[in-house]
């Protein structure tokens, strides 16, 4: 036990040690200014700007939500006679609190595909969840602007059900036939869970308000008004939060909650971090900053996927859904990409398309629903991010 | 006794596995501990929620990684059943 507890700790201080070295990183002594000065360039100041106040609060959202929001309970919207309208809508929108781990995805669309509501519903979640798990909205507004943000939940959550009425219509002869599997286990929790959703409500929303308020950015066209107020007191506001969110911890929650709770941040910061500085770090090397070009010309981008033409949304949307993006390591690359002169339309058709497919999850799909349903998936899904980027493009 | 963790892989797999390894040493009794990691396999529980928990073929938590007591706790549930 004692040498686990050892373990992790040696890990969290190895983690601490490069976040201080990347943050306080004298990146002006260097007087070269190169693809490898850009890269440490981009990871400081993500260091700066993202880790304290965006990145370590959604942690420990989502570890929030993984261990104090009853998951199982969402399960019932899935079953094989569950209301059909109801099943594509809590789909739609249920990533935000099943997804906050990558690899539950698969398993729960297999189950709703073989012995749940069938492959609509199902295909609605794979397509709609990892776009939407609270940590990727949340970098998504905080890096890319919160236009794309909005635009990025709102598009995944109206196409995703469209693309899962299409499957189901497409497929609706082989539904009918298949045979009745019995439906998943249902392991709910007892009444007493019920008792703590609104202590559970409140800690999460205040965590959300530590949230916003930390990273209110001043309005840089007024300094008067609502928005100019609330940033001058944004410390004052903040601090109040978090003074009421370690009382509430305090006298509502019990050792244990406390613990399983911090145990899943960890793990969550544990599988991220590394895998998004890394990120940051190659996207840094090979597409510099805004005015300062890494190995990519950046001519080459702005031919390829510059402006809002079909060809541009369509090769950002083939691209997404065959590379494979750890998790939020998206939001970096196509930062890189903006800087170079992408577009807003194709921005959003990779960030549609990237995280929803990638080549080694087409495998799996084809081995729980067959290369004919897996391929045609793959097509609505990019031809419903091209068409939702050219629309977002012609709107900006 | 025959202890399964369903999950793929991830992060929380293991640690749950993790736990149930100490959760077996700490009791000091005989328990094989078996990782389903197939997806195919994990669907056969009827559970969607990894990692699960199944002791003796009966799906006893799933989405949550159980802290060690409370894996004992489980496990001597089954202990005084089978005595």
């Amino acid at each position: 036990m004692k040498k686990i507890q050892l373990k992790e700790w040696h890990k969290f201080a190895t983690m601490f040690f490069v976040f201080m070295l990347f943050y306080f990183f004298p990146l002006e002594f260097l007087s070269f200014r190169n693809p490898a000065y850009e890269a440490l360039a981009l990871v400081k100041w993500y260091a700066h700007e993202h880790v304290l106040l965006c990145l370590v609060p959604a942690f420990f959202i989502a570890g929030a939500i993984s261990v104090f929001v009853n998951q199982a309970s969402v399960l019932k919207y899935f079953g094989a006679k569950a209301n059909r309208i109801l099943s594509y809508g809590v789909a739609s929108i249920s990533g935000t609190i099943l997804a906050v781990c990558s690899c539950t995805v698969l398993p729960i669309f297999s189950g709703i595909y073989s012995r749940g509501a069938g492959i609509g519903p199902a295909t609605t979640f794979l397509y709609s969840g990892p776009a939407i798990n609270i940590m990727a909205i949340i970098l998504t507004a905080k890096v890319l602007g919160w236009k794309l943000g909005v635009a990025r939940a709102a598009g995944a959550i109206v196409f995703s059900i469209l693309i899962g009425l299409v499957m189901h219509l497409i497929f609706i002869k082989e539904e009918n036939q298949k045979d009745k599997k019995p439906s998943f286990v249902d392991v709910s929790e007892d009444d007493r869970e019920a008792q703590k959703i609104k202590r559970n409500a409140l800690c999460l929303f205040t965590m959300v308000g530590i949230l916003v308020f930390a990273n209110w950015t001043s309005p840089h066209d007024q300094n008067s008004g609502f928005f100019a107020t609330i940033f001058h007191m944004k410390w004052y506001i903040t601090g109040f939060l978090l003074l009421f969110l370690f009382y509430m911890l305090k006298t509502h929650f019990t050792k244990q909650e406390i613990k399983s709770w911090v145990d899943a941040t960890w793990i969550f910061a544990k599988q991220i971090f590394p895998l998004l500085f890394a990120g940051v770090f190659i996207a840094g090397l090979l597409l510099g900053r805004q005015g300062h070009e890494g190995f990519i010309p950046e001519r080459f981008i702005a031919t390829l996927i510059g402006g809002n033409s079909f060809f541009a949304n369509f090769f950002a949307s083939v691209v997404g859904a065959f590379m494979y993006f750890a998790t939020l390591t998206e939001i970096p690359i196509l930062q890189g990409l903006i800087d170079s002169g992408m577009g807003k339309g194709p921005a959003l058709a990779l960030l549609l398309a990237g995280p929803a497919l990638s080549l080694p999850s087409m495998l799996v799909l084809k081995s729980i629903i067959g290369w004919k349903k897996t391929a045609v998936y793959i097509c609505l899904v990019v031809i419903i991010s091209t068409i939702n980027g050219i629309i977002f493009g012609q709107l900006n | 006794m025959k202890i399964e963790i369903l999950g793929m892989g991830c992060p929380k797999c293991k640690k749950l596995t993790e736990n149930a390894e100490t959760a077996v040493k700490k009791m000091g009794i005989k328990a094989e501990i078996v990782k389903v990691t197939k997806l195919q396999d994990i669907m056969n529980y009827g559970v969607m929620l990894t990692p699960a928990l199944v002791v003796n073929g009966k799906v006893e938590s799933s989405g949550k990684v159980l802290s060690v007591e409370e894996i004992e706790n489980i496990l001597s549930a089954f202990l005084k059943q089978d005595a």
